[in-house]
């Protein structure tokens, strides 16, 4: 466990510094909350869950394919990811030049009582994620990693997976709405101008 | 140069290439499927179109949720799958549920009219009170002649009314494959 090591709070900050210059969906739990800290609860740039395990990685998919000229990053938990992790075969059969994913692993399942997670005992998903034939791949395990990911996230040119390694300490503590409707008119209408 | 989409070998339905138009011309460009017999002919359409995303997927819930991201950025999207795998999106059909998304799905049915394989009855058996009572609308084609009013009411209910919605094309229509 000695590797997880780096604060979500601080690492992403780093990687994303221009949030807002992305279409991002978010799996549940701690990575939506990290994202709607990170562009401001009341931006409309992303789609955040609070369920729908192992649906971030195709939701957003769906949203690349559509939005060809905009960027889009997934992230998500390694927890939400492992329930579908199939899904990164899915995205390196399509390879979108304009998607990637960012994965945040602590290791941990936080929202549930903080039980030890796949990645925790040793399950390496950026392993799983070369293996599924994603072609840009970029571990994030101390600072000294952040400058190189942060340009395969800012302009990288085929799908990609940033794997970040962290403690399993609380996300930042914001508020944010459940509302899964809501939530999806207000990011159509400033994408789209339609509800 | 828009793909001119095929005419069926002689002798072979036509209802296939009827109904991909007609989700085309609806304004369907992202098609996600697992593989399924009874859904070659539309698999490979999609596969031949230049116009259209052709999305092979590892399990079915994932074109659950790839229709919501697409619809998210403005396209529509329709899932190809077989009955059993229709029990795999479930808990993901929780998604269009709460976030009013359209979704549509064709399902091509097993363990329905004439099965002679019983490792696809319990799912043929199960799967439209299972998607019933997730709120979906099943709407159950059971000969060609039903495909175009039966898909193009699937498709305003879904993409204009923000239902989800399977269509279940039965055996009966489809053929049953021999053991």
């Amino acid at each position: 466990m000695s590797d997880f090591t780096l604060d979500r709070n601080v690492v992403l900050p780093l990687l994303i510094p221009n949030p807002h210059d992305f279409l991002i969906v978010t799996g549940l739990a701690g990575p939506a909350r990290d994202i709607v800290h990170l562009c401001g609860p009341n931006s409309s740039n992303f789609y955040t869950m609070a369920g729908a395990m192992g649906g971030a990685v195709p939701m957003g998919l769906g949203l690349a394919l559509a939005q060809p000229d905009k960027r889009v990053l997934v992230c998500t938990g390694d927890g939400e990811l492992m329930m579908n992790v199939g899904s990164l075969a899915v995205v390196a059969a399509m390879n979108p030049l304009n998607f990637g994913i960012i994965c945040v692993d602590n290791g941990h399942y936080g929202e549930t009582g903080n039980q030890i997670s796949h990645t925790g005992l040793g399950t390496d998903l950026a392993v799983m994620a070369a293996g599924a034939g994603i072609k840009q791949i970029c571990t994030v395990f101390d600072e000294s990693d952040i400058g190189d990911a942060a340009d395969m996230i800012k302009v990288g040119n085929a799908a990609f997976f940033a794997h970040l390694k962290v403690h399993d300490g609380p996300p930042a503590n914001v508020k944010r709405s459940l509302d899964a409707n809501y939530t999806k008119t207000a990011f159509r209408k400033a994408l789209l101008g339609i509800p | 140069m828009p793909f001119d989409i095929p005419s069926p070998p002689p002798g072979d339905p036509n209802w296939p290439y009827e109904m991909y138009k007609l989700l085309k011309d609806e304004g369907v460009t992202q098609f996600s499927y697992v593989p399924d017999a009874g859904l070659k002919v539309m698999i490979n359409l999609s596969l031949d179109d230049p116009d259209v995303h052709s999305i092979p997927l590892t399990t079915e819930e994932e074109g659950v949720a790839m229709a919501a991201g697409a619809h998210l950025g403005g396209q529509k999207h329709v899932l190809l799958m077989q009955s059993s795998g229709a029990g795999n999106c479930i808990n993901m059909l929780s998604l269009p549920r709460i976030g009013k998304f359209p979704f549509l799905s064709i399902v091509s049915m097993r363990g329905d009219f004439g099965e002679g394989n019983p490792w696809q009855m319990p799912m043929g058996k199960s799967i439209q009170p299972v998607l019933e009572a997730c709120e979906v609308v099943c709407l159950k084609i059971e000969d060609s002649s039903e495909v175009i009013s039966t898909v193009s009411a699937a498709m305003t209910m879904a993409f204009q009314s923000q239902e989800s919605v399977c269509v279940l094309l039965s055996q009966k229509m489809l053929g049953i494959k021999k053991f």
